[in-house]
């Protein structure tokens, strides 16, 4: 059975419960013992972009000593900034020696050295590569063909270049997994475009504007849903829809889903691990006529 | 708009500042507009991201810190993986931020958010935006 180590992130276990349920009970599914890790905080949420900002990378790095204290050198994560930050953070200390030794001498409370050697891997990457979705699709138990899927992956799982996994300008991952799953793929051209992240609190009329322009070209190609992968574009492009509404009159409501949301329903996982009453819209009419719930 | 631009300023210490805190220079951009022209961001901004390093370059010092776009920015990083010089908009964009965070001039005032404001949106949401905006 393959085990992975896992980091939730402060999210997953609060608003984006329906993100960490619907993955835990797919990788169930699919034959992976999943570990959380004993003890984590939160990673920053975002990469410190300034030279001389260390003191921000602790965080994160805390973190990946964690990792190496569970006794592995892998660690998983679902949700975009935290794979990203984790990632980054990882990278900048294994190709700095100067800031590493810095960063312990400030932590020489930790027991564990740690040098930049934990693999930071986000769950795409793990079914892409480990499980393999071929493998994914012989696990299916509900086929989504009617269910027409337009993918989502906005700025922190293909950018930068070095910490993506995929094509910066064209990803496809999310796409070939929604194939595999029997899901029809809607490809549209705002898949890459910043929903506004972390604007939504103090400027909430530009994500409105945002989830507009996205959600209107994703339903111009004939999605039906949106799949993505990150909590903050899930809450930005959901329950900011109450706003975009209110903004755009001809505006029409889409339910946004997790990927892991769509993976759990054809892997046949049950409705209680869905969590859909953490949706702003409910995605349950839409999927009741399609007979997959 | 009339500027003045002059050596005094292109030598000053903030071109300096800006470069050593982005890693980043500045003189490498040819003004081609790519980053301008790719960001989601530019409808709401007053100087645009190519404007932005021209200003910087220049050591317009005034005219940057007083920018709305330096917060308009979400480090979405479209502009980064497009320049074919390979400069790191963002990390700029961060850069002239820090330079006021680090006086105190925080963009968000967290004691004026309203418990609404604050409750109605996820942890994620708060931590970035206080990360990015607050000192």
């Amino acid at each position: 059975m393959m085990k992975v180590s896992y980091y939730p992130g402060c999210t997953l276990k609060s608003n984006a419960k329906n993100f960490e349920d619907s993955a835990l009970c797919s990788l169930k599914e699919l034959g992976v013992d999943v570990q959380e890790l004993k003890r984590w905080n939160c990673c920053g949420t975002v990469y410190s972009l300034a030279t001389d900002d260390l003191m921000h990378h602790l965080a994160s790095i805390r973190n990946l000593i964690r990792v190496k204290e569970a006794q592995t050198d892998s660690v998983m994560t679902l949700c975009a900034m935290c794979y990203n930050t984790l990632k980054r953070v990882n990278e900048r200390i294994k190709t700095d020696p100067e800031s590493l030794e810095k960063i312990h001498k400030f932590m020489d409370e930790e027991k564990v050295s740690y040098e930049g050697d934990v693999k930071v891997r986000h769950l795409l990457e793990l079914l892409r590569d480990d499980i393999k979705f071929e493998n994914i699709a012989k696990k299916v138990r509900k086929s989504l063909k009617s269910l027409k899927v337009a993918s989502y992956y906005g700025c922190l799982l293909v950018r930068p270049k070095e910490i993506g996994f995929d094509d910066p300008e064209n990803p496809r991952i999310l796409d070939d997994l929604m194939t595999a799953l029997g899901a029809k793929a809607i490809d549209f051209p705002y898949k890459t475009e910043c929903c506004g992240a972390y604007q939504t609190v103090d400027k909430p009329e530009i994500i409105a504007e945002r989830t507009y322009s996205i959600l209107t070209s994703a339903r111009n190609q004939g999605a039906e849903v949106v799949a993505v992968s990150c909590p903050l574009c899930a809450f930005n492009l959901d329950h900011r829809q109450k706003e975009t509404t209110q903004k755009y009159s001809e505006f029409k409501k889409m339910p946004i889903l997790y990927f892991t949301q769509i993976m759990a329903i054809a892997l046949g996982c049950e409705e209680k691990d869905l969590r859909f009453d953490l949706h702003y819209v409910n995605p349950k009419p839409l999927l009741e006529q399609k007979g997959l719930i | 708009m009339r500027t003045n631009i002059s050596k005094k300023q292109i030598r000053s210490n903030f071109v300096q500042k800006i470069e050593e805190l982005s890693g980043q220079k500045l003189l490498v951009c040819y003004q081609c507009g790519k980053c301008s022209a790719g960001c989601p961001a530019v409808s709401q901004m007053d100087i645009l991201p190519n404007q932005i390093i021209r200003f910087a370059q220049l050591g317009l010092k005034e005219e940057l810190l007083a920018s709305k776009s330096i917060w308009v920015c979400a480090s979405c990083y479209t502009c980064n993986v497009r320049c074919p010089k390979g400069i790191k908009i963002a990390e700029v964009m961060e850069a002239l931020r820090q330079v006021l965070l680090r006086k105190r001039c925080d963009h968000v005032e967290v004691p004026k958010l309203t418990d609404e404001e604050k409750v109605s949106v996820p942890a994620i949401a708060l931590i970035s935006n206080f990360r990015k905006f607050t000192s």
